[in-house]
């Protein structure tokens, strides 16, 4: 397994591992009722990683919209790539927001705060 | 004979602009946002408070989807539907849902409430990454973030109320307020 990809729904993101190249990809709305199924299989796909990973792991969030139960499931794959970045993997988390999202950022910063990985705040055009 | 004029009239005089009554389903939900967010386009809202209005949104009707459940075994059918409805008045939004709950699980849900809205805006956040961090996470989903998760965003304290309809079940409404961010 190289590539690990979803397509995106009205409720669900875009996700896209790319395992050769250490970048994972994160990107549209996450407003699932049932977040822990959807994200399941990304967690198992990073505990895979986790035993062959890159020497750097990138990942890119770019979220529109995220329910707080999706926000669970989001630290645990952050949880995943924090171990991973203990592991030896240099891991960089870019965490994107539109201009005026101030609760985006505010949610990056959060995350931020729990988690030991160098983040990135990223600010984008509308 | 149903009255519809008086259920219109009176949708029309507290400027509801959806409303619906029965039972929360996945679907509706999707079908639910989209129409607010075609609704707010076509209002020309600002991005920032459609943003606001949208997640708001989101915990408001997930929280009915997974809660309404507690007062089936009440009284059957009936205690299957919930009334939700959003309204915009003088420049803010505001969101009301209503549900049966058992009586017994009042006392829990208010405490939760009443926690919520004692926090400042500072103790709100570091609340909702401790629950986050620490919180177990519930089958149903949410793990008790998203009543934090909405006072934080919005700002407001949660307005509710308990309504006894028997000695097992009353109804639940909650008002929610989303003001327009100022603009800077």
């Amino acid at each position: 397994m190289e590539k690990y990809a979803i397509e995106g729904t009205p409720k669900t993101p875009t996700i896209s591992f790319d395992i050769q190249a250490g970048v994972l990809e994160i990107k549209g709305r996450s407003i699932p009722e049932n977040s822990i199924e959807f994200y399941k299989p990304l967690v198992d796909a990073l505990d895979k990683y986790s035993s062959a990973s890159k020497p750097t792991t990138t990942v890119n969030i770019q979220l529109e919209y995220f329910n707080t139960s999706s926000s669970k499931c989001i630290l645990d794959v952050f949880k995943k790539l924090e171990a991973i970045h203990k592991g030896g993997s240099a891991v960089t988390i870019n965490w994107h927001y539109e201009e005026d999202d101030e609760d985006m950022l505010e949610a990056g910063e959060d995350y931020q705060a729990i988690i030991n990985v160098p983040f990135k705040m990223v600010q984008v055009a509308e | 004979m149903i009255d519809a004029f008086n259920i219109y009239d009176n949708m029309d005089r507290n400027n509801i602009l959806l409303s619906f009554k029965g039972d929360i389903t996945s679907e509706l939900l999707t079908s639910i946002l989209q129409i607010m967010e075609n609704k707010m386009d076509n209002m020309q809202e600002e991005p920032k408070t459609k943003k606001k209005v949208y997640n708001v949104l989101v915990e408001c009707l997930q929280n009915l989807y997974h809660h309404m459940d507690d007062a089936t075994d009440g009284n059957g059918d009936k205690n299957r539907s919930a009334i939700f409805m959003i309204a915009k008045n003088n420049g803010s939004y505001n969101i009301i849902t209503g549900n049966y709950i058992l009586n017994e699980n009042i006392h829990g849900l208010k405490t939760r409430l009443d926690e919520v809205n004692a926090l400042s805006k500072d103790q709100l956040k570091d609340y909702y990454k401790s629950v986050l961090n620490n919180g177990e996470m519930s089958l149903k989903g949410g793990g008790g973030l998203g009543m934090i998760d909405i006072a934080r965003k919005t700002g407001e304290k949660l307005d509710y109320n308990f309504l006894e309809i028997d000695n097992k079940v009353s109804f639940f409404t909650l008002i929610i307020k989303v003001t327009q961010p100022q603009l800077i």
